[in-house]
């Protein structure tokens, strides 16, 4: 599934709204987690999951192929772990 | 770098703020959305929302597994577990956002 084709099955359940609409909610609930994480917040979503970001400190690293050691700069890594409620629904047998 | 915690009704107030709805409707929809996108997951299905990133499921093998604590080995059966993938636009935004390349101190001197 994309995000369009999110869009459409969320226009399909509520029909009472413009596409645009649902269009423009789908797109602030991605912005605003994008926004958090870009701010070093956590998003937790109970039963859904939590997005967080992660530091990676600076490091000497190596070019595997030339061997040359090469400065690699600290970094920050968003991550997501899934919620404790999809976890048990993703491996419950489905009907 | 703060370390607040975003909700549900944070984004809730944002729908609000940017469609319009009422804010229960705003509330509902923003449920609407995740619930979308577990029900695809939990169908096997993976999700893509472009600049943002992918969810997809994974199918893990049965294996052997220890107690850490005892020691005792323990069977880990399989199972499917969530993995998601940001997209290269996030992890651009947000670590251009978190580490400002301006002004790189530590990066002069790094090199050995």
């Amino acid at each position: 599934m994309t995000k369009s084709e999110l869009i459409i099955r969320l226009a399909e359940k509520n029909p009472h709204l413009y596409q645009r609409d649902v269009e423009r909610i789908v797109s602030t609930v991605f912005d605003e987690v994008s926004a958090a994480l870009s701010r070093g917040d956590r998003v937790e979503l109970r039963g859904f999951g939590a997005f967080s970001v992660k530091n990676r400190d600076s490091r000497t690293g190596r070019n595997p192929r030339t061997g040359e050691t090469v400065f690699v700069a600290r970094k920050s890594v968003p991550f997501f772990k899934v919620g404790k409620d999809l976890r048990i629904r993703l491996n419950t047998p489905q009907v | 770098m703060a370390g607040s915690t975003v909700t549900r009704a944070q984004l809730s107030e944002a729908v609000y703020q940017e469609v319009g709805l009422s804010r229960n409707e705003s509330a509902d929809l923003v449920e609407g959305v995740l619930n979308e996108i577990s029900d695809t997951l939990v169908r096997g299905e993976s999700v893509k929302i472009s600049s943002f990133g992918s969810f997809s499921v994974r199918q893990k093998g049965e294996r052997k597994g220890r107690n850490p604590k005892t020691g005792e080995e323990v069977p880990i059966k399989p199972r499917r577990v969530l993995v998601f993938r940001a997209s290269n636009v996030l992890k651009q935004r947000i670590n251009t956002s978190l580490n400002p390349p301006a002004g790189n101190g530590e990066d002069s001197s790094g090199t050995i």
